[in-house]
């Protein structure tokens, strides 16, 4: 089974435009929402230095867009995305159901309003949604880069969304979010692009992991590398995937995206088949186990194993601060714009203690910031839920910003 | 709350030095930060814990910290604001006496503003009707008032002086008459609000 999401995207952009196909809207698109959208791509030739001191000669990056960019260029927004999202943010594509990951917070009206702002969330380096990656085409080799695509850092990952700034003439974000992995892009940028940003948003995340944080993403990683068809990373060339050990992976990583308390209330001990009946054998199948097989199950169907392995190793190696000091004070001095830093209470991946630490750095960095800790059952996941009090202070920090831009 | 005619905020400007840092405990809205943002150019940071009050905060540009008082200030270092201020929220923390070390740790100067108890009114209200004193400004009834510790001016001072914490000013603040003529004279039967400046003794 061969399966390039990459290939299959390239495929239907291609398709859509050369054919020039009048789109049409799903059913009932609701009115907040920014409605049917197309990926779009663009091409680098110029080469780009990586942390690990390789080069990638030539690359590309799949991004989407929502609302208009005003006269003045100022109110451009820039999404970054976490662990295992994409470009898809906002909005329907063609035939399909599902929204963008973050249907919740942009549209119009909405947080990240794209009556007022311009929006503009890339799929980053390394992915496997389009922009170039494991799965993509080594020009050296004609083959996909697999196992050998260069290690990346934040840091790439920054640049890259510096040169797609460049290409699309924004030179000055209005605001740079995210939430999780994104958040740590988002305070990436504050640090090496301090005058390219007005704002800095970070959403559930932490200058660095822990290593419980770390453990969890090593288990994930092990799960892949011992499934049978990971033929250490070169499995597109034995055409198959590790998909088994990707489920596995997605499985552990759901559970820590969650929390005790909410898992109880949503399955609690419910089964799904089976009875404990005493004298006959009716083996039981709890609703929470069918949950994450399902869930598991979807993920290796669009998500690529390297990507996979790759990014958890994005997270594992950020450390917001190593190279200032370890002193994050001193690195946050570098950063001139303004900061919200949200965080939820029952969030054990990326606790409120690591978004209080980022709060304390900028305080006494004598950097501008707000911190809301959201009172949520819904554990990491929660800075994608529409969780009332959240949508409120994120719109209202946001308004405020359209307000200074004149958008 | 229209600001403009507010006299405690007036005498708070008057203790802050321009372009200061501040800690704001109990912010509230925000008030009191933006007025001094814009009238003293301060770098201002506020903590606060109600939700529609943070927003408010969010929303006229005030830094706000979601921190309670009650967990201390741990967070933050010795001297590292010129001033923290604390206004109407001494009578809600759980120990005041602690918060009050906590901010002469934190800031080189404090300013705190609280209800006086011993204002003739409270005074009155608990003699004449034998039930605790429920007024325009603390209007609650003993069993939900978030003001779990009252005080009187001389309350307060007497906590000074067994802190041996330095009273830099202090002002009382009323809205009625009489108050508002005899307020200086006995401060502690006619005083609304009081303020204090305080800063640590230099040998603590």
């Amino acid at each position: 089974m061969r399966c390039d999401p990459c290939v299959k995207l390239r495929d239907s952009l291609d398709f859509a435009e050369s054919f020039n196909i009048r789109i049409q809207m799903p059913n009932s698109i609701p009115d907040n929402s920014v409605g049917l959208v197309k990926p779009q791509l663009m091409h680098f030739e110029q080469p780009l230095s990586l942390a690990c001191g390789r080069t990638l000669e030539d690359y590309q990056l799949v991004y989407e867009t929502y609302g208009e960019l005003n006269k003045d260029r100022s109110n451009a927004v820039l999404i970054c995305h976490a662990l295992s999202s994409h470009h898809h943010a906002a909005g329907y594509h063609e035939h399909e159901d599902k929204p963008g990951w973050w249907e919740v917070c942009i549209g119009p009206g909405k947080p990240i309003d794209t009556n007022r702002f311009f929006v503009v969330c890339p799929n980053n380096l390394g992915g496997c949604h389009g922009s170039t990656g494991p799965s993509s085409i080594n020009p050296d080799t004609g083959q996909s880069w697999g196992a050998d695509f260069p290690p990346l850092r934040v840091r790439d990952w920054v640049n890259a969304q510096a040169k797609l700034s460049d290409k699309l003439g924004i030179y000055q974000w209005a605001a740079v979010i995210g939430g999780s992995l994104g958040g740590m892009q988002a305070m990436r940028w504050a640090l090496e692009y301090p005058d390219r940003l007005r704002n800095c948003v970070v959403i559930a995340s932490a200058m660095k992991l822990t290593a419980q944080n770390i453990a969890f993403n090593e288990i994930a990683r092990s799960a892949i590398r011992s499934d049978p068809e990971f033929h250490e990373g070169n499995y597109l060339a034995h055409n198959t995937i590790p998909k088994l050990g990707l489920t596995l992976a997605r499985m552990i990583g759901h559970v820590t995206y969650l929390s005790d308390d909410l898992m109880g209330r949503k399955f609690g001990r419910q089964l799904r088949s089976g009875d404990f009946e005493q004298g006959s054998y009716n083996p039981v199948e709890f609703q929470v186990e069918s949950y994450l097989r399902y869930q598991g199950d979807k993920f290796s169907e669009f998500f690529d194993a390297n990507s996979y392995i790759l990014i958890t190793r994005i997270l594992d190696y950020f450390d917001l601060a190593r190279e200032y000091d370890n002193n994050p004070v001193n690195a946050f001095s570098q950063a001139l714009c303004d900061f919200l830093v949200v965080s939820f209470t029952t969030d054990w991946r990326f606790a409120p203690e690591r978004s209080r630490e980022i709060t304390d750095a900028l305080i006494d960095a004598g950097k501008n910031v707000c911190y809301a800790e959201v009172d949520a059952p819904e554990g990491h996941d929660a800075f994608l839920l529409p969780i009332p009090r959240y949508l409120e202070l994120f719109h209202t920090y946001m308004q405020r910003i359209a307000d200074e831009v004149n958008s | 709350m229209n600001d403009t005619n507010r006299v405690d905020l007036d005498i708070i400007q008057s203790w802050v030095a321009p372009h200061s840092r501040i800690l704001d405990l109990g912010c509230g809205d925000g008030t009191l930060l933006k007025r001094l943002m814009e009238r003293k150019n301060i770098k201002g940071y506020g903590l606060e814990i109600d939700e529609d009050q943070i927003t408010q905060c969010i929303s006229r540009g005030v830094n706000v910290i979601e921190q309670d008082l009650n967990s201390g200030l741990s967070n933050f270092k010795d001297n590292s604001f010129d001033t923290v201020i604390m206004t109407q929220a001494l009578q809600v923390v759980r120990r005041p006496d602690l918060v009050l070390d906590e901010m002469l740790r934190v800031g080189k100067e404090c300013i705190v503003t609280f209800p006086n108890f011993g204002n003739w009114h409270a005074r009155l209200y608990l003699t004449l009707r034998g039930r605790m004193p429920v007024t325009k400004q603390l209007a609650y009834q003993w069993y939900d008032t978030p003001n779990i510790h009252f005080c009187t001016v001389k309350d307060f001072e007497v906590l000074c002086q067994e802190k041996s914490i330095v009273v830099n000013a202090r002002k009382v603040v009323a809205t009625r008459f009489p108050d508002i003529v005899m307020k200086d004279i006995n401060p502690n039967i006619f005083g609304e609000t009081a303020i204090y400046y305080l800063r640590q003794a230099d040998d603590a």
